[in-house]
């Protein structure tokens, strides 16, 4: 157990406190030294300079949800694919006909959901 | 400490840079005047603006929320400075997993972005927020899998390993398609034209930041400059040899000066294509992406596995 | 305590406590926010005892993905994102399933482990999880492959079943955004 991996990790934790510490003081400044004049307009949602229609929080398309869910999938295929950059050198010519199996299986769903048009838009 | 500052300044350089580059090639000069030399001096006047600006939470939004999202988006590109190699010795940590940790704490940001757009409780804010999760989402996976390509070539994850992997030749030369497809989706990233539809102004006013004021604005900024960095610091190393010379002269200048140089060279192109192409449509970029990167990136892994096989 | 311990009890901490205010919040958005605190609470788990990759795989799928893929359901369904608050009648009884997972979980990780000597970490590196997984785990790693496949034609399904013949007509109750929307397409 190297007393390095800990270390670096330390730097890692000590950076991102280090980052959320500079927002909170930034934000500190900015609430000490900016004006704060609140007028009711100025409070409302934003909508070209007309007054809001209907509720901010209002659905939109389902478009975006085959794409979110395509990218889990691909993700997921990506996290097996770092694993094996690293070592397929060493495993030879089987490794590769191994992950070429397996993106080749991947690959058809995505021409699949090519052929359905579901990549498609308009 | 020296990457908080280093994350402090080379944005700000980063946007000087933008404002002039794109000043000049648009012959729309602009405050020229303050503090002499191409009136660099306007820089920090925009940052002492910015703190002194109100900061307007709306009523409807929510407001921790929305008070959060500027952090949450930014705090993520300062954690990548850490594992980047600015010289053979010049770097705050050396992770074995070094790319892949890149990869994964990027990804954090998307969620800073949907905070942003949900908590405005503003109808734009919110089809951008989404407009720019799902093309964050779309490109973050040619950006997986060009990377992918370069650690089969380097034989490691680790920052500094690529680096010094790149010593006899560039992977620019082995991996152009590679180098293209990371390029492109860097820029998707970055949300930055051609790609910038999230943030679209003529269609739904900045996307996700339409109710952002003063500060917690300037930080989402602050995150996209420092992003430009981060991004072509990243493509530096994975391509370009990060802090490798050219054969020859190599030695005689330092590793920092190349891989300043480098970057400074990349994060000019970017800015350069802001002032070149126009936007694309919305539907035009999830097709690129899935139609046409995505399956090229798959192919390209698969033939460097066979090439490399095969030459050893 | 070794320093180990104590990261590990301010995680646990950290997480158990986002955990219940997720399960305790009304708003759908803010609960699936404390979701993404609760996950990178058990990547950060994995960073303490040496699992780097799998850490950071966590960082990646979980919150990186699934998270995102949670917040777009949301945020394009019905669910009541807005102020509405999210209740039910049932507390009790979820209440009680909850504990009953929780004794069934303690019991099980007791009765496997409890008597076992404290294993010795050593960092396991991404090369050894790619030698151990493309050696000994060969089939189990194609058949996720067709596993991911099925998952994807489902998807593909679902998305053609809200779009039938490329027309976008909802059927009723349309928010007056996509009225907008549509009207100027026209």
């Amino acid at each position: 157990m190297s007393e390095t991996y800990y270390q670096s990790y330390g730097i890692v934790v000590a950076l991102l406190i280090g980052g959320v510490g500079l927002v909170a003081v930034a934000f500190g400044a900015a609430r000490v030294v900016a004006p704060r004049r609140q007028l009711p307009e100025k409070l409302t949602t934003y909508e070209c300079g007309i007054d809001p229609v209907g509720e901010g929080w209002s659905q939109s398309q389902i478009r975006y949800y085959i794409y979110a869910f395509l990218f889990v999938i691909f993700d997921v295929e990506s996290v097996f694919l770092f694993p094996w950059a690293t070592t397929f050198e060493r495993l030879g010519m089987q490794a590769v006909v191994e992950m070429g199996i397996f993106v080749f299986i991947l690959a058809l769903g995505l021409l699949y959901a090519y052929r359905k048009k579901v990549l498609e838009w308009v | 400490m020296i990457v908080l500052g280093f994350f402090l300044t080379a944005p700000m350089g980063i946007g000087y840079m933008e404002h002039k580059v794109l000043a000049h090639m648009q012959h729309r000069l602009g405050p020229m005047e303050a503090g002499g030399f191409h009136g660099w001096a306007q820089l920090v006047a925009d940052g002492v603006k910015f703190i002194q600006k109100e900061d307007i939470i709306p009523k409807a939004a929510d407001s921790w929320v929305f008070t959060l999202a500027p952090a949450v988006v930014m705090v993520p590109y300062i954690a990548i400075f850490a594992v980047i190699p600015f010289g053979r010795t010049l770097w705050a940590e050396n992770l074995d997993i070094g790319i892949f940790y890149v990869l994964a704490i990027t990804a954090i940001s998307v969620i800073g972005i949907l905070m942003a757009g949900w908590a405005s409780a503003n109808k734009f804010s919110l089809i951008g927020a989404l407009r720019a999760a799902a093309q964050l989402i779309a490109y973050e996976l040619p950006l997986i899998l060009a990377s992918v390509a370069v650690v089969m070539q380097a034989g490691t994850l680790s920052l500094v390993g690529i680096s010094e992997a790149q010593h006899h030749y560039w992977y620019i030369f082995t991996q152009p398609v590679g180098f293209f497809i990371f390029i492109v989706a860097s820029l998707a990233e970055l949300t930055r034209p051609p790609f910038d539809m999230p943030i679209a102004d003529s269609e739904i006013i900045f996307g996700a930041y339409t109710e952002y004021t003063g500060l917690k604005f300037a930080f989402f900024l602050l995150a996209e400059y420092g992003g430009i960095v981060a991004f072509s610091a990243i493509a530096s190393v994975l391509f370009l040899g990060g802090y490798q010379g050219i054969p020859v002269i190599g030695h005689l200048i330092p590793g920092f000066f190349w891989m300043s140089g480098k970057v400074g060279a990349l994060a000019f192109f970017i800015i350069w294509l802001r002032a070149t192409y126009p936007r694309l449509r919305e539907d035009q970029l999830q097709r690129f992406a899935w139609v046409a990167l995505i399956p090229l990136a798959l192919a390209d892994i698969m033939v460097t596995g066979v090439v490399k096989v095969l030459v050893k | 305590m070794s320093v180990q311990e104590i990261t590990f009890v301010i995680i646990a901490v950290i997480g158990g406590v986002s955990a219940v205010r997720m399960v305790t919040s009304r708003n759908v958005v803010h609960a699936a926010l404390y979701l993404v605190v609760t996950l990178a609470m058990v990547g950060a788990v994995y960073l303490v005892v040496a699992a780097e990759f799998l850490a950071w795989v966590q960082v990646l799928i979980y919150v990186g993905a699934i998270v995102v893929l949670l917040l777009f359901s949301l945020m394009l369904t019905k669910a009541p994102i807005g102020r509405d608050t999210l209740d039910n009648q049932q507390r009790g009884l979820a209440a009680l399933v909850g504990m009953g997972v929780l004794a069934g979980l303690a019991f099980l990780i007791q009765d496997s482990f409890g008597g076992s000597k404290p294993i010795t970490l050593h960092q396991a590196t991404t090369e050894q999880v790619g030698v151990t997984l493309f050696r000994g785990f060969v089939w189990p790693f194609e058949v996720v492959s067709v596993l991911l496949l099925a998952a994807l034609v489902g998807a593909v399904v679902i998305a053609r079943k809200d779009d039938p013949a490329g027309s976008r007509r909802g059927p009723d109750r349309r928010a007056p955004l996509r009225r907008g929307s549509e009207a100027t397409r026209r």
